[in-house]
């Protein structure tokens, strides 16, 4: 993963936070230049910090749970395989004309395992983020992830998805070559798939572009990532004819893992180092490791006709309705 | 509510129904086409499936009138009318949901956007479910993701081919990421019903967009669409947002997406029953063939009840 020596990126409810971290720092050089001990004082200010830290991230609202999901340094796909595996080769290429850099995937190594792993790619930085369309796949990107998926059910290999993106590419291009059609077809095969499929929202999971890889039978989200059936910007433009009212929006949606677990859409919540996955990126890598081997370990004692049945009745259950009789 | 209550309610909605404003000039005797502007005889417009007999364009119809046009007289067997929808997130944007799930109930005398059932076309037995723009733009919700599901499950065990008559904005909103996930769960059932070997026919009709072309109706083993209608899955609107620059104007027709290999036919309404009648007759086995007629003679049955009905159907 990244060194992190670059300058942090701050986001604006973390200002008191950074207040009192750059006082620390200056206190901290002024003590260089002088004899006074001041480790009494900086012990206490930085536990103030951590507790502080604690408040802000115990409480955030869904808009900010947002900004934490979309947070430039948030560990992406490729900083989590590259951190998790042993080994890893990415493969190209949907066989149709195409390779989607917006959606990567290959063969990785993991607990000794061979798996097939690929999910949406951001950019790193914003050159990087114009080559991947900031993760937001095409139709060639949706069709490259289902061969995979298909190499993985052939060889007996478990699928491990990486789900991250505001949403499916909005474009010409990308209707043309039949956007609803290729998620569509994976929403109906990945049913068909007889090894386990593990699906995690790793960032930002936005509407249809992300549950074009997420019919799994497990899903689970870090605990400041967020789901939307639509990008709370434009719901607010639809519903309330206000963009403006996004952050409204974001809180009536229910995107946030609570919420998600609530509704029984969501498996598994894992808990991110404090202040966000992107303080503490191995930390998290370990974590989502650790949870990714104990449930393949579990599906795995499946026989391929009962891991699809369940993953049938897992789908087959969701929804909220009366039924007067 | 009892069904008998919502039946009650039902048929006082109905005079609200006929008045469509959009089609309704004063007395509602007269019509007048949105594309060409002329005026016609509103009974004869009928008579014609509400394609205008001047320039052939396709006014939108809503589910009864659309279940009338393809079932065969006395056939058909509504499934699942009593599955109503609630307000699971107590979602409010400008109105609370459940009001406007009251009100819409009221003043379509539908239960949701979606009508399902089991009946004859030409003959030919089948599982259909026809969308109505009218309730909140047809949106998809848990009500049209558990009615689907439940008539392709139906239709796998009881070997029916299943016809899907598409009209949607996409996901409904309101249901939040429940909404999202019946994009799967239907596709799901989808999955078991060709698993079957069985056929699927989505029909898409103006207009069929977001979540519900990025699922069942991308899905069918043949793709069938009305004449120009409008099939995206992002909006016009939003593309031309992100692009700065005009689109063409065929941009998202069914004849735009028949030019980009998505959709297998384009029917005009007025053979719409034959041709599915056609395509499902073709699927057929020569064996298959017995069994489908003694369905249909059993189903003409006057005295019929809805079990026997739907047993038979097998
Ligand atoms: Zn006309």
């Amino acid at each position: 993963m990244a060194p992190t020596k670059r300058k942090p990126v701050l986001l604006d409810f973390e200002k008191p936070l950074s207040e009192l971290e750059t006082r620390i720092d200056q206190i901290r050089e002024l003590a260089e230049n002088s004899d006074v001990d001041v480790s009494g004082q900086i012990e206490q200010l930085e536990s103030r910090a951590s507790q502080l830290r604690q408040e802000i991230f115990s409480g955030l609202s869904p808009a900010q749970r947002i900004q934490v999901a979309r947070h430039p340094r948030r560990p992406s796909t490729l900083d989590y395989i590259q951190t998790m595996s042993d080994e890893w080769i990415e493969l190209h290429g949907d066989r149709g004309g195409s390779d989607d850099l917006a959606l990567v995937g290959g063969i990785a190594r993991m607990g000794g395992r061979s798996m097939v792993m690929l999910g949406h790619q951001k950019g790193r930085d914003t050159k990087d983020n114009v080559a991947r369309n900031f993760g937001m796949a095409s139709p060639g990107g949706y069709r490259k992830a289902m061969r995979l998926m298909e190499h993985a059910n052939r060889f007996g290999m478990p699928i491990v998805t990486f789900i991250d993106t505001p949403g499916a590419y909005a474009g010409v291009k990308a209707e043309e070559q039949g956007q609803g059609e290729a998620i569509a077809y994976n929403l109906r095969e990945m049913f068909s798939l007889e090894v386990p499929i593990l699906c995690t929202v790793i960032g930002e999971g936005g509407s249809g572009g992300a549950l074009g890889i997420g019919v799994g039978d497990r899903l689970m989200m870090f605990e400041h990532s967020v789901y939307t059936v639509a990008s709370p910007e434009a719901c607010a433009a639809i519903l309330w004819k206000d963009a403006g009212k996004a952050g409204k929006a974001a809180e009536a949606l229910k995107i946030t893992a609570t919420d998600l677990t609530q509704l029984g859409i969501l498996d598994q919540t894992l808990p991110e180092p404090l202040g966000g996955a992107h303080r503490a990126p191995l930390q998290a890598a370990e974590t989502l490791k650790q949870a990714l081997l104990d449930n393949i370990e579990t599906l795995s004692q499946l026989a391929p006709a009962e891991l699809r049945e369940h993953r049938y009745q897992k789908f087959r259950k969701i929804g909220k309705f009366v039924e007067a009789s | 509510m009892s069904l008998l209550d919502w039946f009650a309610n039902r048929r006082k909605a109905e005079p609200t129904n006929q008045a469509q404003p959009e089609r309704d000039i004063s007395d509602g005797l007269w019509t007048k086409c949105d594309a060409c502007g002329v005026m016609t005889y509103t009974k004869d417009l009928r008579a014609n499936q509400m394609v205008c007999l001047e320039c052939g364009h396709h006014m939108r119809v809503f589910s009864e009138e659309r279940i009338e046009q393809l079932m065969d007289a006395d056939t058909w067997i509504p499934l699942n009318e009593q599955v109503s929808p609630i307000d699971p997130l107590e979602f409010r944007d400008r109105k609370a949901y459940s009001d406007r799930i009251r009100d819409t109930q009221a003043k379509t005398g539908l239960t949701d956007s979606i009508q399902t059932g089991i009946g004859q076309i030409d003959g030919e037995p089948a599982a259909v479910a026809v969308m109505d723009f009218r309730f909140m733009g047809g949106s998809m919700g848990s009500v049209v993701g558990e009615k689907l599901t439940r008539l392709i499950e139906k239709a796998t065990a009881e070997r029916l081919p299943v016809l899907v008559f598409c009209a949607s904005g996409g996901a409904r909103m309101q249901e939040g990421m429940l909404s999202l996930m019946q994009m799967a769960k239907i596709s799901g059932a989808l999955e078991r019903h060709r698993d079957a070997k069985l056929l699927y026919i989505p029909v898409l009709t103006h207009p069929t967009t977001g979540g519900v072309t990025a699922s069942f109706a991308m899905l069918g083993d043949l793709i069938v669409a009305e004449p120009k209608a409008m099939i995206a899955f992002a909006g016009r609107r939003v593309i031309e947002q992100t692009l700065r620059e005009k689109l063409p104007d065929d941009f998202q027709t069914a004849e735009y997406l028949v030019q980009h290999g998505f959709v297998d036919l384009i029917v005009p309404r007025t053979q719409m029953k034959a041709t599915l009648a056609q395509l499902i007759r073709l699927h057929q086995l020569p064996s298959a063939k017995v069994s489908a007629s003694t369905g249909a003679a059993s189903l003409n049955g006057a005295g019929a009840t809805r079990d026997t009905a739907s047993s038979s159907a097998s």
